[in-house]
């Protein structure tokens, strides 16, 4: 069945497309600062946490849903750590949802490239707050083993902001689970009705 | 009536459930049925035939691992035995039977990883996978007795292997090939005659024969369009020859024959890997090389039947530390080229199928 | 076992039927001149005593003073095999015939070369960059990049 005539243009869309790509790469030549505002408050006496952040942070940091994103191949690692031998399951995150809109932690499992990055900006800009990112994998973390290529972004935090940093090429899922326990103690220090708003 | 209609333009973006990666098509539809496709790759390319510029013979073997992530033990194979074949390197025959043993363990677990996806694709959502997923944690947990790592080896060295199998390794391994068929057996009473799966994949996606060998498509593709084309029979490299296997091939070319060629593998691979196991002769595992050789001006195309296809590395040398120009052939991109044919003229669901059943590797597409 | 071909009797042969053609015998391949690469394939690919029906691999290479351009070429039904070279040697604007025609799978193959080393396919049904983006400057494959 030939097409009879064209529906859209190919080479316009192209066009478009490396004009997204090439402002992005020009934009994002500096590091993203990681959203540290709550290493600064004090431990225990100072905060003042009410029972309701106390409730809201359970909530939030017992069933983070993960969006579906996963270039390369820590996604292997990913998919291991979701099935039955080590399942995240148990941590309520085996419902990854493809839809950014109904996701609010995302994993990124692989190189990330220029070409890749504009969709990966778009992913976390739907994602709806709070929202929080893992960089997993020495490809996450900094580029890893392909930073000196023409066409790999060394490191997400160019893109989007860090919460947790995870290295390994690929992370064990045990390494994983740890990175996800850490982001669960980041979340369950954060104040959200008292004021301090966390971008 | 008849109903004006008007050709659509579907985006499958490079995020997407069931794309196995970052693959992007166009899709233009009429209504259901799609019209034309326009595949999209390129947003994993790493640009890794230019980095390998820069780094020595062996720096290059981890950085191998990275491109069909599925099967890494393929890729270092595929590209030890080039620079081998460039260099002139001899290889023990201890070393050799090891890593027929890998590479057939490694093609059972790629091969339960694309029929788990692609069972997904048709609809089972994630049961088969986590089936098979099971068996894949205990090859996956072999490799590590072996290697320390859990999905990118790093296990083949220029002239053998890195380190020789621990006993634990070899009992464990009888083990496995005593009861993997009958695992291999649970997924075939699961999956065969299952009416769901007879529907969306039987007749689905036919390519045909003529086609298969012009468009240069290889691996199960292949096969199951009825060429009988495998390279460990037609160009037998390591100690191939000395085994006894058959060669599936299926009959029509649709969807479900790509599932049983796939099944069929596994089986005849069970039967490989205990060949090797009673006739592992004891020796050394290594060739002794320096940390950096300079392999003679030249250049060599080594090639092996890797669980996707063809995979082949083709080197040039100019006497120096590094290659001059490494090419990877890669089987997953050259057997998209029949993708058009495959997928005009069915409906949105079946082109995820078709694709599935093609089982592509980002990584290796793109590099 | 796929046999390589001997070099020098494919050469003489295939002078025989498209004159002109063969520039030399190196090796296992055979270096053919690029006005002439159409014919060599189609011939190869036709002729009964060759019969090469699957393109393996299609690679470029650069070596400062030309591109070469090395086909890989297998035939299924007699098992064996040859290696096909053709040299450019223009780097401003380096093109060459497009065998798409004949075997298929140079499709992608032939954009890739494009797109990493700026060799312009002739006859190529969709000759657009396929890896890197639209708007990138440059072809990294190229021994000036970087």
């Amino acid at each position: 069945m030939a097409v009879e005539k064209e529906v859209y243009s190919s080479d316009k869309l192209d066009e478009a497309e490396g004009a997204a790509i090439e402002a992005l790469r020009t934009a994002s030549q500096k590091v993203i600062g990681d959203p540290d505002q709550w290493l600064g408050e004090l431990p225990a006496g100072n905060i003042f946490l009410t029972t309701l952040d106390i409730a809201l942070d359970w909530a939030r940091r017992s069933s983070l849903w993960p969006v579906a994103a996963f270039p390369a191949c820590c996604a292997m690692e990913f998919m291991s750590t979701s099935a039955s031998r080590f399942d995240i399951s148990r941590f309520g995150m085996e419902v990854i949802r493809p839809s950014p809109r109904q996701a609010d932690l995302m994993i990124t499992a692989g190189t990330l490239t220029w070409k890749m990055a504009p969709q990966i900006k778009r992913i976390y800009d739907q994602m709806a707050e709070p929202r929080w990112v893992i960089a997993m994998g020495a490809c996450g973390v900094s580029g890893g083993t392909f930073a000196q290529s023409y066409s790999v972004v060394p490191g997400y935090n160019h893109i989007v902001p860090v919460d947790v940093y995870i290295p390994g090429c690929p992370p064990r899922p045990e390494a994983l689970l740890y990175g996800i326990q850490m982001l669960q103690k980041k979340i369950a220090k954060e104040r959200n009705l008292s004021g301090s708003k966390k971008e | 009536m008849v109903i004006k209609t008007e050709p659509f333009v579907l985006n499958f973006g490079p995020q997407h459930p069931s794309t196995h990666g970052v693959f992007r098509m166009r899709v233009t539809l009429d209504g259901e049925v799609v019209v034309n496709i326009e595949p999209m790759f390129g947003y994993l390319h790493r640009g890794i035939e230019k980095l390998v510029e820069g780094r020595t013979y062996h720096q290059i073997i981890p950085v191998t691992d990275r491109l069909d992530y599925t099967a890494s033990m393929s890729n270092n194979l595929a590209y030890v035995m080039a620079v081998e074949k460039l260099a002139g390197i001899t290889v023990p025959e201890r070393a050799q039977y090891i890593r027929v043993i890998m590479a057939e363990l490694q093609r059972i677990a790629a091969h339960q990883l694309a029929v788990g996806a692609f069972t997904n694709d048709c609809g089972c959502f994630f049961t088969p996978f986590l089936y098979m997923w099971r068996e894949r944690e205990k090859i996956v947990d072999l490799f590590d007795m072996v290697s320390g790592q859990r999905l990118t080896y790093n296990y083949m060295r220029l002239g053998g292997v890195s380190h020789d199998v621990p006993q634990r390794f070899l009992d464990a391994l009888a083990i496995f090939v005593k009861k993997m068929p009958e695992y291999i057996d649970e997924y075939d009473r699961l999956l065969a005659e299952n009416e769901i799966l007879l529907a969306r994949s039987k007749g689905v996606g036919i390519l045909s024969k003529e086609l298969a060998v012009n468009a240069s498509v290889s691996g199960p593709v292949l096969r199951a369009s009825g060429v009988k084309w495998d390279l460990r029979r037609a160009d037998p490299y390591l100690v191939y020859d000395r085994f006894d296997f058959e060669i599936p091939t299926g009959t029509v070319g649709d969807c479900y024959d790509r599932y049983r060629v796939r099944i069929e593998e596994m089986r005849q691979s069970v039967r490989i890997i205990k060949q090797a196991l009673e006739h592992l002769p004891e020796g050394p595992v290594k060739s002794d090389l320096p940390a950096v050789i300079y392999p003679p001006e030249g250049e060599a195309y080594g090639h092996i039947e890797s669980p996707k296809g063809e995979l082949g590395f083709y080197l040039v040398s100019r006497g120096g530390v590094s290659p001059y120009r490494m090419h990877i052939r890669p089987p997953t991109l050259i057997n998209l080229t029949a993708l058009r044919d495959m997928i005009i003229g069915w409906k949105v669901a079946d082109a995820i199928v078709i694709f599935g059943s093609i089982d592509i590797c980002l990584g290796e597409v793109d590099r | 076992m796929t046999q390589p071909l001997n070099t020098k009797e494919v050469a003489t042969k295939l002078s025989q039927k498209v004159p002109g053609s063969v520039v030399q015998p190196a090796g296992e391949a055979v270096l053919v001149d690029k006005a002439h690469i159409l014919g060599v394939a189609t011939y190869l690919k036709e002729a009964p005593e060759f019969d090469f029906d699957f393109l393996a691999d299609i690679t470029g290479a650069d070596y400062y003073d030309y591109f070469e351009v090395v086909y890989h070429l297998t035939s299924f039904n007699k098992n064996h095999r040859l290696i096909v070279k053709t040299r450019i040697s223009e780097r401003g604007n380096p093109t060459l015939d497009s065998v798409t025609g004949l075997w298929r799978g140079a499709d992608f193959q032939e954009r890739e070369i494009y797109d990493l080393m700026g060799i312009a396919f002739q006859g190529h049904p969709n000759l657009k960059r396929i890896f890197l983006w639209e708007g990138f400057v440059g072809y990294p494959l190229r021994k000036e990049y970087l």
